[in-house]
């Protein structure tokens, strides 16, 4: 019979462990969700980080080791991404019709998004990679990953900003709306996919349908413009 | 399904060599939703695998954020440091955002009458 220790060495390093307990922790993370009648401060993710954190810090495991088997669900993100193409293929008559206003307001709000940011952060002491791990905080994980990566930022801290602010923005967006008296459900739910991202698309689909197809497309444009402009714009700072 | 998530799959390496091949710095999986969003305008649109398998991923869309979040552990030291401008940063810049493109894209909408009863 052997040692349950002896199991553990064995389990501690093989993919399956962490690959199971990461969908075991986000799946405790969606009922207890449920159960707090989706108040978005226990978001699934938030939830599955900090009870993976905890675990990795409380067996000492080393994150090289967790990512061995998190990498498969890691590796979906890609494909996730490009697949975003469908919502926003969906929408497109209706970005025709608009094209004017709303690209206006994406190229404000994408400029003010990384901008304040930066600037805040900067004003108040952080530097290097810190503000290139800000920079890209209010596009979608996977986009701001790859960006954070392509302009010498952190890409896992990038992506604990972004899920930040998805929650930041989810939690702020009604009583924002209400007190500036912005009522236009197409106006809602764009601004929550530009400065929100993932999560505030979620938060915008429990708005309204309309609501959700706009933010789904300010994701979109947020991200393809953050994307494209950002690498360039650190490249011509940094020369 | 399967058809369509080669077909992203597919997307996805045509974006990550193109990107390559052009020396451009966008990341892989963005190029191949333009690529795939350029295909779709010429086909006129997803066929039902495709829209399978895309919804499919986008409805897990969050769970694989875990690992990448899980990755904040290894940030302990600099988020001891720098969490109050990050956290500052956050909330200002995403307030700000908000609201400005609310207001930008409520002032610039020509007022309709909302359809049915989605409103």
């Amino acid at each position: 019979m052997p040692e349950f220790g002896d199991i553990w060495v064995y389990l501690a390093e093989a993919p399956l462990l962490w690959l199971t307990l990461t969908l075991v922790a986000y799946l405790g993370g969606v009922w207890l969700n449920r159960k707090l009648k989706g108040n978005p401060l226990v978001h699934p993710v938030l939830v599955a980080m900090l009870v993976l954190i905890s675990l990795l810090l409380l067996t000492g495991t080393s994150y090289d080791t967790y990512f061995e088997g998190a990498q498969f669900i890691h590796f979906l993100l890609g494909p996730a991404t490009v697949a975003l193409a469908i919502p926003l293929y969906d929408n497109l008559r209706q970005v025709r019709e608009l094209l004017w206003p709303l690209l206006l307001a994406c190229v404000t709000g994408v400029t003010v998004a990384v901008g304040s940011a930066v600037g805040v952060a900067w004003l108040l002491g952080a530097r290097g990679e810190t503000l290139l791990s800000l920079a890209p905080k209010s596009v979608t994980t996977p986009i701001a990953m790859g960006i954070a990566e392509q302009v010498g930022g952190l890409p896992s801290l990038a992506a604990g900003i972004v899920l930040v602010t998805g929650a930041v923005g989810a939690v702020a967006a009604g009583p924002l709306f209400r007190l500036a008296g912005i009522h236009d459900q197409r106006a809602q739910g764009f601004a929550l996919g530009i400065a929100a991202h993932g999560f505030g698309t979620a938060h915008a689909l429990t708005i309204g349908l309309r609501a959700g197809a706009f933010a789904g497309l300010g994701l979109g444009l947020a991200g393809l413009l953050t994307a494209f402009a950002l690498p360039l714009v650190v490249t011509l700072f940094s020369n | 399904m399967l058809q369509g998530l080669a077909l992203i799959f597919l997307c996805q390496l045509a974006g990550e060599t193109l990107v390559r091949l052009l020396g451009v710095p966008v990341p892989g999986p963005v190029a191949g939703m333009v690529i795939l969003l350029v295909g779709l305008v010429l086909a006129g649109g997803p066929g039902g695998s495709l829209r399978r398998a895309g919804t499919g991923l986008l409805g897990y869309l969050t769970l694989f954020f875990v690992p990448a979040g899980v990755g904040l552990v290894t940030h302990g030291p600099r988020l001891a440091a720098d969490w109050l401008p990050i956290l500052v940063a956050i909330v200002v810049s995403t307030l700000a955002t908000m609201l400005l493109v609310g207001w930008l894209v409520g002032r610039r909408i020509p007022l309709e009458p909302e359809p049915g009863g989605d409103a």
